[in-house]
């Protein structure tokens, strides 16, 4: 017999053997959710998927009597618009330090210290200070994402853009190049799929900012609203943001692997 | 054309090059052997003007040569000398672009046009008129060695400085690629210093060979004394027994060194 270590999956078996934790969780919750109903069949805890799918029905396919919008999809919008704009700024900041810092090393030698002290600061204990200064509108919510996500996307950048072989940048310069010209020809189009691999990585903590922002001040929202029906024990609607939240996270990381892959194919084929 | 006076190089209380004398003329092919170490490869950098002279001077037309590198030095690393994220002729063509398009470093339009057309000329003498618009990771590593020398001739390099250009490459492409280079050599009066492994690479190609070795040891602190130019021959044609010597003497002190 061949030993457990050299015996690979073919793809069909690959994709069954994923499938099998997801629907023994499902299981174990559908087992759990029918013992508590049994017992109690008001119980809020683990309620069962029809109810699930029935908060789900009134929050996403029924408009609100109140205001007429449908909360599920106003929710998602305002937190993507948030998010997106919070990674946005951060991506932009931190793509031109951590590329001038890394470029010019006399500029390095001044802003590279400010950046380390920086990323050591929680943002999380700065945001009473986001709220007191900016109000508890979208702004603070948004520059709460931008302060946490800059420093690591500066930092990571600054580090790829030194990984850059020293040869190609006396290349450049035998090719006439002056400072400005190498960084934006050279360094920058080397840089940029490098920052949306940052990127993907930042989007767990860019999540974590969002919904603590959203839980504390915020009037819709992903965030704001589990919290929100926490109070009322809704585990029906709480489970479904959970999950929905987590697809787009999903889905958000994809397709930034997707867009850089149909811009930069020079760089996933040399990888 | 170029001059060296008394050229020390040391890091510290390490000398790496000891008092280099000598002359060259434009025109002139010179291949730079030694054993690893000697110092070979930090003269051809102090030509490139990324590593500074310690001691005496090294001119080029009589002026002290310039302390960072430029475009009337081409230089044609082993690797990492072309630029993955541009096409072939984009690579080619960047030179052009740096010249014409002092702010952005970028044509567009005709001016974009003329530079391509230019690049896929170079592409032609070097023999990748295929190839122009793949990536250099599409290309092997003989490819990528053509692309680095029409990116370095398209800017017409007073000198052109080759780094070991040929040790990474299959024997059989390595004697292409000579061919190559004796043929842009000779058609562009291009003045060449290339540093090799390979002694009768050193023998085949060029005009002027230059074997860097040390004239004096000391066992007890290798680093105390530099190299020098030991042998400075004009070549052309196979001299077996020359290289025989060469060889020998080069063996010679790699063991003292393996032994200090």
């Amino acid at each position: 017999m061949k030993r457990w270590i050299n015996k690979r999956p073919g793809r069909l078996q690959k994709v069954a053997l994923g499938a099998v934790p997801f629907v023994l969780l499902i299981a174990l919750y559908q087992w759990g959710s029918d013992v508590r109903k049994a017992d109690n069949p008001a119980d809020k805890l683990l309620p069962s998927l029809s109810e699930m799918g029935a908060a789900v029905d009134r929050l996403a396919l029924t408009a609100s009597k109140r205001t007429g919008e449908r909360v599920f999809w106003q929710d998602t919008a305002s937190s993507l618009k948030r998010l997106s704009m919070g990674i946005g700024i951060a991506a932009l900041i931190g793509l031109l330090v951590g590329l001038l810092t890394g470029a010019i090393p006399l500029l390095g030698a001044s802003i590279n210290p400010l950046i380390t002290v920086i990323s050591l600061v929680p943002p999380l204990a700065l945001l009473p200070i986001l709220f007191i200064v900016f109000g508890l509108g979208e702004v603070s919510k948004v520059v709460l994402i931008a302060i946490g996500v800059t420093p690591f996307l500066a930092r990571d950048i600054y580090q790829r853009t030194l990984e850059i072989p020293a040869e190609q940048l006396v290349k450049a310069q035998t090719l006439g190049g002056n400072s400005s010209q190498i960084i934006q020809r050279v360094l920058l189009p080397q840089v940029l799929p490098r920052l949306l691999d940052a990127v993907r990585l930042s989007l767990g903590a860019a999540w974590l900012f969002l919904i603590a922002a959203e839980a504390i001040a915020a009037s819709d929202g992903l965030g704001y609203r589990i919290f929100l029906v926490r109070r009322y024990l809704s585990m029906d609607v709480i489970l479904p943001y959970v999950a929905w939240i987590t697809l787009l996270a999903f889905l958000l990381d994809w397709v930034l692997l997707w867009l850089s892959r149909q811009i930069f194919p020079w760089y996933h084929h040399a990888k | 054309m170029i001059e060296l006076k008394n050229l020390s190089k040391s890091y510290g209380e390490h000398r790496v090059l000891e008092r280099l004398n000598a002359r060259v003329h434009a025109g002139e092919f010179v291949t730079l052997v030694g054993t690893s170490g000697c110092g070979k490869s930090t003269f051809l950098k102090m030509l490139l003007g990324t590593e500074g002279v310690s001691d005496g001077q090294l001119l080029l037309d009589g002026r002290q040569i310039p302390d960072e590198p430029g475009p009337e030095r081409g230089i044609v690393f082993q690797k990492y000398s072309v630029l993955p994220h541009l096409r072939v002729i984009e690579n080619v063509a960047l030179g052009r672009e740096f010249a014409r398009s002092r702010l952005l470093g970028r044509l567009f339009g005709a001016r974009r046009r003329a530079a391509m057309d230019e690049a896929g000329q170079w592409l032609e003498a070097v023999g990748l008129a295929d190839a122009r618009y793949k990536y250099p990771h599409d290309l092997s590593g003989g490819m990528q060695q053509r692309l680095a020398i029409a990116q370095a001739l398209m800017m017409q390099p007073r000198i052109l400085l080759l780094d070991e250009p040929f040790g990474a490459l299959d024997p059989g492409i390595r004697k292409d690629m000579h061919r190559l280079v004796l043929r842009l050599w000779s058609r562009h009066q291009l003045t060449v210093f290339m540093v090799t492994h390979d002694i009768s690479e050193g023998f085949y190609l060029g005009t002027r060979l230059w074997v860097f070795d040390k004239l004096r040891h000391d066992p007890h602190a290798p680093e105390r004394f530099g190299s020098t130019i030991t042998y400075d021959l004009p070549v052309g044609r196979d001299h077996p027994e020359l290289r025989e010597e060469i060889d020998q003497s080069l063996t010679l002190s790699r063991q003292r060194l393996a032994v200090a």
